[in-house]
């Protein structure tokens, strides 16, 4: 009697403690978002004014704002989307219509995820060695295009898993009518997914718009406004590790801002993209 | 008119090969894709790997003055940041996953969840900024030297705590790795956690069985593989991350045993002196540790997902 219902204390114990630690993990978890959010509003609200959005990005110790980063972050994010997406929407359209029982299908999905959790730091070492060593000089294009070979995988992925959720007899009823497959894929599956799609895209854009370690070495950074996409391009996030880094403090004061408002565009983006997704499932 | 419906169907099927083709097309690009960054990438590291042999690998010596070159410091570096993120995060995400599969009212999972993915919406260089402006400067005044005191004399696992408190360090690179790569643990850990029929937990419960009990002796076993999968997802995640390490760790090509010591990794060796590389073998060099640290992140990456197909290959046979 003892014995046992010392064991059966110990069992509830164990529970209590283990349940407790699981609530604990979860508020540590939650704690480290919390602190990170409120870092970025505390020492980002303060730097942000007009300024930032007008003047270009100042001399050491000067004041100034970041309009030229953030045209070239523009830039950027925008030649990443415009090459990465269609790649991407044509890649997925294949895998979901005509690779479901398919090895070459399944050996491209099995590649794309591990491309799309590959570091992207070696995207921007791949971009160099093809781009930027061989013509001499760092230009925007060449970031451009390491942000599109990370949007790729991201893209498909969602563009594949949007089109399987699409019925078959949606298919089979627009062929028994006589369309030829591509009009069934484009006309029906395609229009029936486009919000799927689409917030696949705004992941995409979300993941990038951050990215830093490939446009340290593909599109570096440039201290005047430009938008020759041949050229060395100013964008936010190499400028927020330039100035970060910097000992002058109305840099680190740029860094600051530059961190929430690439940040809170960023959290933004994804709540939408989530927010779409979960309309779209429970829709079905 | 038998000629105009011919004429149709001809082109039907021209314009069904042409999509179809421009379609697969793109799909192969994924795969010219990673042939392309594997054959770059030996090509431009061949003469690092050429001059230096197998000691690009054992040696320690990082001097571009006379042009000596090796890997081993990063990839310890590395090696160690990961592990002591996996340490941190497994347990954390595990119990993350339990929180919202198991113990949190229905109306609270999807904002706990959705709460913890947005730690992975967050940009590297954000947690590198504040990992080094706001994380470390308090972690050097408060937890340091309190650390060093009370285990820096422990035997074995003492020496591991010595150090300046200086706040940065191989030891702040790899909690913040371990924060950044939680969410992703912890949604594979949730989602096949998820997956566990009602049925084999109901049975548990019916004989007794305390909640954790089902967790640790029901939930997990069946999952295993599942949760496997998601650690390595993680590991891989952290193995290639950047930014935030190179913004904390340092940068030191010593290599310490003490976790307060600055260090460097692959990815910030990358970050701090690539564009800044001068002469072809010091380039090549970089590039070298790039290859590498694709390659290691590849293989876990390919592990991870066998084991989440497996797991959903297991799902499908089923149902």
């Amino acid at each position: 009697m003892t014995a046992q219902s010392r064991r059966y204390l110990f069992r509830r114990g164990l529970n209590l403690f283990n349940l407790g630690m699981s609530l604990l993990t979860t508020i540590f978890g939650l704690f480290w978002l919390a602190w990170l959010l409120w870092t970025l509003v505390s020492h980002g609200l303060q730097a942000l004014n007009v300024d930032l959005f007008v003047q270009d990005t100042p001399p050491p110790g000067a004041e100034g704002g970041m309009a030229n980063a953030m045209i070239g972050s523009l830039l950027l994010t925008l030649v990443g989307v415009v090459v990465g997406t269609p790649v991407g929407i044509l890649a997925g359209t294949w895998l979901a219509e005509y690779g479901r029982a398919n090895h070459l299908a399944s050996v491209i999905r099995f590649i794309n995820d591990i491309l799309l959790s590959a570091p992207s730091i070696v995207i921007g070492v791949f971009v160099y060695a093809v781009i930027v060593a061989p013509l001499g000089h760092f230009s925007g294009w060449a970031g451009g295009l390491s942000l599109a070979i990370i949007m790729l995988p991201v893209v498909l992925r969602t563009t594949e898993d949007m089109m399987r959720l699409v019925p078959d007899q949606m298919r089979e009823a627009a062929a028994a009518l006589g369309a030829p497959r591509w009009k069934v894929t484009v006309y029906i599956v395609h229009r029936a997914s486009l919000a799927g799609m689409l917030t696949g895209v705004i992941l995409g854009i979300a993941r990038i718009s951050g990215e830093t370690a490939p446009l340290l070495f593909t599109a570096l950074n440039n201290q005047f406004r430009t938008t020759d996409m041949a050229q060395p391009m100013a964008n936010l996030p190499v400028m927020i590790f330039q100035f970060a880094m910097s000992p002058y403090e109305s840099w680190q004061h740029l860094a600051w801002a530059a961190a929430l408002i690439i940040t809170a565009a960023i959290l933004i983006l994804s709540i939408t993209a989530r927010l779409l997704l979960s309309a779209k499932t429970s829709s079905e | 008119m038998s000629g105009s419906t011919h004429t149709t169907r001809w082109r039907d099927s021209l314009a069904d090969l042409l999509f179809r083709s421009l379609t697969q097309l793109a799909a192969l690009t994924v795969l010219g894709l990673i042939l392309a960054i594997l054959v770059v990438l030996t090509a431009k590291a061949w003469p690092a790997f050429h001059n230096f042999g197998f000691k690009f690998f054992t040696s320690t010596e990082w001097d571009p003055v006379s042009e000596k070159f090796s890997a081993f410091a990063s990839i310890y570096g590395t090696l160690v940041t990961s592990l002591i993120a996996l340490i941190i995060a497994v347990p954390v995400s595990f119990g993350i996953a339990l929180f919202v599969t198991e113990l949190a009212p229905q109306w609270l999972r999807r904002p706990v969840s959705t709460a913890v993915e947005l730690l992975a919406a967050i940009p590297s260089i954000i947690y590198g900024m504040w990992g080094l402006f706001v994380f470390a400067p308090i972690f050097a005044d408060k937890a340091q030297p309190w650390i060093s005191a009370h285990l820096g004399h422990w035997p074995l696992i003492g020496g591991l705590f010595n150090g300046p408190p200086i706040g940065i360090g191989v030891f702040t690179a790899g909690l913040i790795l371990a924060i950044m790569v939680i969410p992703f643990v912890t949604s594979v850990m949730r989602d096949v956690f998820d997956v566990v029929p009602t049925v084999l937990k109901e049975s548990a419960y019916g004989l007794g069985c305390t909640t954790w009990e089902v967790m640790w002796h029901v939930v997990l076993p069946y999952t295993r593989v599942g949760v496997v999968g998601g650690i390595m997802l993680g590991l891989g995640r952290a193995l290639g991350e950047t930014m935030a390490v190179t913004f904390v760790i340092g940068n030191s090509h010593d290599i310490n045993l003490a976790l307060f010591m600055p260090g460097n990794t692959i990815s910030s060796t990358l970050a701090n002196e690539f564009s800044e590389a001068v002469g072809p073998l010091y380039t090549s060099s970089l590039i070298a540790l790039g290859l590498i640290l694709f390659f290691v992140t590849f293989v876990v990456l390919a592990i991870a997902k066998l084991l989440l197909l497996r797991v959903e290959a297991r799902e499908g046979a089923k149902t």
